[in-house]
């Protein structure tokens, strides 16, 4: 059946015998978990056994040397019988013995190798030989066949062509020593069991909750950014994994977010000029006219074709900042020098819109910082203030500002720049509009452009920029009310001395 | 004055050579590196224009092999590439000047005259002379008509940038980059107003005006009708 095959071979792991599903790639024999138990339980059972078996075969060999004693003091007390009372005591003696029951095991054989006394039914085989000691097997009286027990004995020479056997019966000893390895080797498996069955299970719980973590991730990587990766809440090192993973996807989601508002952005400020100067152009042809009409429509054409180059490497620059690879031009610089030669750039400029240029620059302060870039902020910065903070008149003109305040106060530009403790304090502020505080955090945004300032000469994007600049330089922009206007407020990093 | 232009753009090279054609250059277009370093060496030109990328031979390393066999003829680099580190390794390959595109038409040629003209006796004059304006480059004293003008030192470099290329077509972006070294496009006329108070102290009450404007370019320095 194709179809069912088809089926088996989606799914090869589920549906299989439990040793196959535990073997199979991706199986839980895979896990590390599982493989460290395994582990562990082999290094457990190896020192458990080491240690048992020496403790088995220490008592094994006390018990025997005890026998061996035992059975050398009743040679000993038989050969000082035979000494004292001749063949007659041994004989009797070993009969007395003999009725006793207990382990001890006697034989006597005469001078013609008959039995003369003893509890054996014959000499052991295994002690025929005389003076030999050893291990021997012996059927007691009245058994069957099958009923042979195992004892130590010797066997020893005595005078008048005597055999004596002496020996003790150990095969209970043997049979507890038995059961007890038995019972020890059964408890080794059953621990390995154990062991094996505690990996089995806790890599299974381990297992599930990586799986649940990587089918998160794969559900993040089809697109749905919102997703998360499970937090079991035993708060573990894993759980810990996973919240730094869940930290990092917040941040990519918030980055992906950023990145989309910065295409629809891109989008929208390149696609109105583009917009403008087609329409432009489809005018001119369709208007037709003379030499003079065409010509004011390519110049104005190429106007809105700087412009466009204008917003479009605006853009470009602020991407480049934000990419960060200009960090390597940082130097170290006097920021005074670099705001002393900005505001000497602009001065002229603010004094022919009608205001005044006010500077308050301290003593040397050291930074890392680029010459061009931090220029270029505070050129915008200047720039801004000069559209936006203009005096009395710019301010009715563009419709903005209450007269009271702007008049009040007379147009004023200021830059100044301080030291504070770990920080040099840049700031340049207005006396125009401002912007509203529901706007401010926007303005500073990557590629925003507020609605006030598309309707204006320039890119739009000069805060934009200035945050990225000032991004780069790892300081922070704050966008303050100036009471009336705009002031913005830059913290750079101390050079460290 | 003959130009080289090394530009693949097929476009961009053809409207350039009939643009510096018709401002009165001579113009030759090569439309690959290999090729432009070839006609490089056979021809002898008053500026190159290389492309920083190029077909076959990249216009950096065109530059390198030119120099290191000593021709020294001025190279005006012309550039996608905006940012102040492809400015740096454009200068440091050899070339002498930098110009990011898009450009206005009038920015290339006001650098190409002045690259021409570069190393003439005149620029490395200690004192320059247009009409009975003078500037001393060592006292930096400057007058006009035997009367002292008393400039701030950015106003004399402004105007000693401007008397070195007097005659010269001199745009508000070489202007920022010389007498600010500043590489960035700002949004105002920020130039000009320098250049109008400039203006102020060196022609005001002056029958004949010596600093110009030239539309759609930049300034010009220069006496008599140009």
């Amino acid at each position: 059946m194709p179809a069912d095959e088809a089926g088996s071979e989606a799914r090869p792991v589920e549906g299989r015998g439990p040793l196959v599903r535990l073997l199979a790639p991706g199986g839980l024999a895979g896990t590390s978990t599982f493989r460290w138990l395994i582990g562990y339980s082999l290094v457990f059972l190896l020192i458990t056994g080491a240690i048992v078996g020496t403790l088995f075969w220490r008592t094994n060999d006390l018990l025997t040397r005890h026998v061996l004693a035992t059975i050398a003091s009743e040679v000993q007390g038989l050969r000082e019988q035979f000494r004292a009372g001749g063949a007659t005591l041994l004989v009797r003696s070993l009969a007395e013995r003999s009725r006793v029951a207990g382990p001890g095991l006697y034989y006597l054989s005469s001078p013609f190798g008959e039995k003369a006394a003893g509890n054996l039914d014959g000499l052991p085989i295994e002690l025929a030989a005389n003076g030999t000691s050893g291990l021997f097997h012996y059927r007691p009286p009245g058994s069957g066949e099958s009923a042979s027990r195992l004892a130590a004995g010797v066997s020893i020479e005595i005078p008048g062509k005597y055999i004596l056997v002496v020996g003790r019966d150990i095969e209970d000893q043997r049979s507890f020593a038995e059961d007890a390895r038995r019972t020890f080797l059964i408890g080794l498996g059953l621990i390995g069991l154990l062991g094996l069955g505690g990996g089995v299970l806790a890599s299974r719980r381990l297992l599930r909750r990586i799986d649940g973590m990587s089918a998160a991730s794969r559900l993040i990587m089809a697109g749905d950014l919102t997703g998360r990766v499970p937090v079991s809440g035993a708060g573990d090192e894993l759980d810990r994994l996973a919240s730094s993973l869940n930290l990092m996807l917040a941040r990519i989601e918030e980055l992906m977010a950023g990145l989309r508002e910065v295409s629809d952005n891109i989008a929208h400020d390149l696609k109105t000029p583009i917009n403008r100067l087609r329409n432009r152009a489809e005018q001119a042809l369709r208007d037709g006219g003379g030499v003079v009409e065409y010509r004011a429509a390519l110049e104005g054409s190429i106007e809105e074709a700087d412009d466009l180059m204008r917003t479009f490497n605006a853009l470009l620059s602020i991407a480049r900042l934000e990419a960060g690879a200009a960090r390597d031009n940082l130097g170290l610089l006097d920021l005074t020098g670099i705001v002393r030669d900005a505001a000497e750039l602009y001065e002229p400029l603010v004094e022919e819109a009608g205001l005044r240029l006010e500077t308050r620059i301290g003593d040397t302060i050291m930074v890392q910082a680029d010459r061009q870039l931090i220029t270029q902020a505070i050129a915008n910065l200047i720039e801004n203030a000069i559209k936006y903070g203009g005096g009395p008149d710019i301010g009715r003109a563009a419709g903005v500002g209450s007269p009271s305040s702007t008049q009040a106060t007379g147009g004023k530009v200021t830059v100044t720049l301080r030291r504070e403790s770990e920080a040099a304090i840049l700031t340049v502020a207005d006396r125009g509009p401002g912007i509203p505080l529901e706007d401010r955090e926007r303005a500073l945004k990557r590629f925003v452009r507020l609605e006030s300032s598309r309707t204006r000469p320039g890119s739009g994007l000069g805060l934009s920029l200035v945050a990225a600049v000032v991004r780069l330089h790892g300081g922070s922009v704050r966008l303050e009310d100036n009471g009336p206007g705009l002031r913005v407020t830059i913290a750079l990093p101390l050079a460290s001395p | 004055m003959r130009v080289l232009v090394i530009e693949d753009d097929n476009d961009t090279a053809h409207f350039l050579r009939k643009a510096l054609r018709e401002s009165g250059h001579a113009a030759d277009v090569a439309s690959d590196g290999a090729m432009g370093l070839e006609m490089a060496r056979a021809g002898s030109y008053g500026v190159l224009v290389i492309d920083r990328m190029l077909p076959h031979r990249d216009g950096l390393s065109v530059i390198e092999v030119l120099r290191t066999a000593g021709d020294r003829t001025p190279v005006l680099i012309l550039s996608a590439l905006g940012d102040v580190d492809d400015r740096v390794k454009g200068l440091k390959a050899g070339g002498d000047d930098y110009l990011t595109k898009p450009f206005a038409y009038s920015e290339l040629l006001a650098r190409i005259e002045a690259l021409a003209r570069r190393n003439e006796p005149q620029e490395r004059a200690t004192v320059y002379v247009v009409g009975d304006l003078s500037l001393d480059r060592l006292s930096h004293k400057v007058s006009r008509g035997g009367e002292a003008i008393v400039l701030q030192p950015r106003e004399f470099r402004l105007l000693e940038y401007l008397m070195k290329h007097a005659g010269q077509v001199v745009t508000r972006t070489m202007l920022l980059e010389h007498v600010w070294d500043y590489h960035f496009d700002p949004q105002t006329n920020v130039i000009d107003v320098h250049v109008s108070r400039l203006r102020g102290k060196i022609d005001k009450g002056f029958a004949e005006p010596l600093l110009h404007t030239v539309r759609g370019a930049g300034y010009m320095l220069r006496q008599g009708p140009g």
